[in-house]
């Protein structure tokens, strides 16, 4: 593992020419300026997608009322909305987010490298989802509306038009996440390239950064997992479209398949988000707290394990859908097997934070914010992982408020975490720390009034997916619980707005951001704040871990990667 | 978030809640810590005059201990949570009673048909019953469903009884239950089927002995007179 990186970036492009504004901005091949625009992408599409979830969360706490800014919400365009939440959130914010935008302009940057190692593909792959995205937005308009099959497209409700009534709406959903599909492939075959074989002199293996094996670890469960679900996508497109019956009974076929092939996906891609997440607070901590990581090995292996273990818990969604009984209990075991791992990483957090010296700016606040609530998607995951709890907990909202207490802190806070933190790298301005904490604290409380109280109405036994709950007598007692939730959602989806200010106000008018601003060790605080076009105006050359912070003997209690050994010959380095 | 659960009126019920419960109460005690850990820390160690981070890098065995003993021990309480499970499992879902009442449900966008076999206990026959949306049984009695469907996948689900069972198109799927408390309940549709969904609702309801007899009567009001109320 001590190899060094054959030095690639020897070969700095130098951009004599003045690119013009449309080779610059918009069919830019420059990663930095990618990663942009996968996150402008990410954040429109939050838009619409915190939209459908005002509209949603409206229609369950005052069933059938009129949604003030809209109209009625009527049966099928209430199932529209559920499963345009979901698609869009996973698909089209959490993944640009978290993989686009951080990925792409972190990696390069972070492994030494002046670009990815396939710019072309690069800008391909943006496009690839920004028609995708489009795709997805004009299914809205078609006749018979968008996909109304739920997130999960379970077939036949979504093979047959005769079902729901939809029918062009589900052929664009399929060809918008194939399209999706498209560009995070070609997404990962860049990060990984660039990763492994662009690494700077010095860049080994274990001296990357933790965010990079995370994403690293990411591409690679995705484009493992992604290949079955292509797959059941052109089935499924073959059945709606030209007759055939992969997953019609009446037609020799079975519906079951199609929640396999699903899964088998649907789970890794869990991590596919997550890990990258989780990437994020392990660069932040150890820069606000003046610590290394504890335990990077443990963790890096942690990862890799847990990564491996998702690829064979994906019947755990299926406990309940007339599989075997006897897979069950192998598929619990497996499926509750994967908290050993993530209890290493979230120790191993933990375990950072003592002993340091913690400062709190915005971006550790929203750190520290997605740890602890991350902890309860974690915990609340075994009862779901249990297959006789969840006889009774499938399909409630005891799920629902799982799975965005794993994935709102990881794609959300997560995110937002990493944009406090490098937003000054990547627009070269400071944004407000005022603005940041209300921001912070608004969503923190708010997340936690939203979906706490959704796990009672899952012990409840409150089903998903239901446009109106006063139709069922033992769901009546929860319209009180339905209207405070649905508060608080109003109130999380207004307390984005400090974000959105600070975002565009800061970037005419923020404090200009020097290239270090939080003393942080990793090759991205080496270049100038925003970088120039090839990040390093001189290829760089590392020489220690990413997280050398408060060592002893060290005058400063940070170090960047790039500092020779001679800077500490006098330190009586542990090994 | 034990006393939201609906009231448990079937023979497993209790296992499924007490699995919970555990669960709970273990995972309960981990959450505190780890909680309580991040919280400690970040107020214990915050930035202050004079103080500087301790330099420990976790890659040493005694300092890694830190976290693997704890993770060795959610290991052991896993394996303890899957056993407890997986007892309960085998009772509720891998076997199917001998000597139980037998009866049809088809799912349908939007209704649930319960088809008795009526007296000779046979389906088929001239005798049978069809009624929408009510599901009729005695307390304390083992009932097995024939669960299928017409169209889509719904899911058959009994709060009370903890049941959820998935209803496929193309496979006949069999579940079983043991209600114990006389009474009428809800019967819910947990699997989005299409827009009538979450109007996709039944009753059940369990009949005390003698009045289940007297139901039986009513339904089948010409071979009662000599038949056994066997369902």
């Amino acid at each position: 593992m001590h190899a060094t990186a054959t030095p690639q970036t020897a070969a700095l492009p130098q951009h004599a020419e003045e690119l013009s504004f449309l080779r610059s901005y918009v069919f830019s091949t420059d990663h930095k300026v990618i990663g942009k625009q996968y996150l402008s992408l990410g954040l429109f599409m939050a838009l619409v997608g915190g939209f459908t979830a005002y509209l949603i969360r409206w229609q369950l706490a005052w069933p059938e009322t009129a949604v003030p800014g809209w109209d009625y919400v009527e049966p099928d365009f209430y199932n529209v909305l559920v499963t345009m939440h979901g698609t869009i959130m996973v698909f089209f914010v959490a993944m640009p987010i978290l993989l686009g935008a951080f990925g792409n302009f972190l990696i390069p940057l972070m492994v030494g490298a002046p670009d990815m190692a396939f710019p072309r593909l690069n800008m391909m792959s943006f496009w690839t989802i920004f028609l995708a995205s489009a795709v997805l937005l004009a299914s809205f308009f078609v006749p018979g509306g968008a996909a109304a099959a739920g997130w999960t497209g379970y077939a036949p409700l979504s093979a047959d038009p005769l079902y729901t009534g939809v029918d062009w709406g589900l052929t664009l959903w399929i060809l918008a996440l194939a399209l999706e599909f498209a560009s995070f492939l070609m997404g990962g075959v860049n990060f990984l390239t660039t990763a492994i074989n662009m690494r700077a002199p010095g860049m080994t293996l274990l001296r990357l950064p933790l965010l990079v094996w995370m994403q690293l670890t990411a591409a690679v469960l995705f484009m493992l997992s992604v290949g079955p679900l292509i797959a059941g996508a052109i089935l499924l497109l073959l059945d709606r479209t030209v007759g055939t019956g992969f997953f019609l009974p009446a037609r020799g076929g079975d519906p079951l398949l199609w929640q396999h092939l699903f899964w088998f996906f649907g789970h890794p891609e869990v991590y596919v988000i997550l890990l990258p997440g989780l990437g994020i607070l392990l660069e932040i901590f150890p820069v606000f707290t003046r610590k290394p990581i504890f335990g990077y090995r443990a963790i890096l292996y942690s990862t890799l394990i847990a990564g491996g273990l998702s690829f064979i818990v994906w019947a755990h969604h299926m406990f309940v859908s007339g599989i075997n009984a006897r897979l069950a209990t192998p598929f619990s075991v497996t499926t509750i097997l994967i908290s050993v791992p993530f209890a290493v990483i979230v120790f191993a957090m933990v375990a950072t934070l003592r002993g340091g010296v913690a400062r709190f700016p915005t971006a550790m606040l929203f750190a520290i914010g997605a740890l602890a609530t991350f902890i309860v998607g974690g915990v609340t995951g075994i009862f779901l992982g249990s297959a006789t709890v969840d006889i009774f907990l499938h399909d409630t909202y005891f799920v629902v408020a799982h799975f965005h207490y794993t994935l709102f802190p990881s794609a959300l806070l997560g995110a937002f975490a990493g944009l406090y933190y490098w937003y000054p790298k990547m627009f070269g301005r400071m944004l407000n720390e005022t603005l940041g904490k209300i921001h912070f604290w608004v969503t923190i409380l708010s997340f936690n009034a939203v979906f706490l109280p959704l796990f009672l109405a899952g012990a409840g036994g409150h089903m998903r997916r239901i446009y109106n709950p006063l139709q069922y007598d033992f769901l009546k007692g929860m319209q009180p619980l339905h209207e405070f939730v649905t508060i608080a959602a109003i109130v999380l989806l207004l307390g984005q707005l400090p974000l959105v200010v600070n975002f565009f106000w800061s970037l005419f008018a923020g404090a200009k951001a020097p290239e270090n601003p939080w003393q942080a060790n990793t090759l991205e605080w080496t270049t100038s704040s925003p970088p120039p076009h090839g990040n390093f105006p001189t290829p760089p050359r590392v020489y220690r871990d990413p997280y050398e912070y408060s060592r002893p003997g060290n005058p400063r209690d940070w170090m960047p990667q790039t500092a020779p050994l001679a800077a500490v010959a006098a330190d009586p380095a542990p090994s | 978030m034990l006393r939201w659960f609906p009231e448990n009126i079937s023979t497993f019920g209790g296992e499924i809640d007490s699995v919970f419960r555990f669960i709970y109460y273990i995972v309960g005690f981990w959450f505190l810590l780890t909680e309580g850990a991040i919280f400690y820390f970040l107020l214990r160690y915050r930035s202050g005059p004079r103080r500087a981070a301790s330099y420990i890098r976790g890659e040493r065995w005694a300092e890694l201990a830190w976290i693997l003993v704890p993770a060795a021990i959610v290991l052991v309480l896993d394996l303890g949570i899957d056993a407890a499970g997986a007892r309960a499992w085998a009772r509720i879902k891998e076997e199917l009673p001998a000597d139980a009442i037998q009866l049809r449900v088809t799912a349908k966008q939007f209704n649930w048909e319960i088809t008795y076999p009526g007296p000779d206990g046979r389906f088929d026959t001239g005798d049978d019953r069809t009624l929408e949306n009510e599901l009729h049984v005695p307390a304390g009695r083992d009932v097995v469903v024939a669960l299928t469907s017409k169209d889509v996948i719904h899911s058959f689900f009994l709060p009370n009884v903890r049941l959820k069972q998935d209803v496929v198109p193309g496979r006949t799927i069999r579940a079983w239950f043991n209600a114990t408390k006389p009474g009428r309940y809800e019967l819910a549709c947990a699997e989005l089927c299409g827009f009538g969904h979450y109007n996709m609702r039944g009753f059940l309801t369990v009949h005390a002995p003698a009045d289940y007899e007297n139901w039986v009567r009513e339904m089948w009001p010409t071979v009662a007179a000599g038949a056994d109320s066997e369902g």
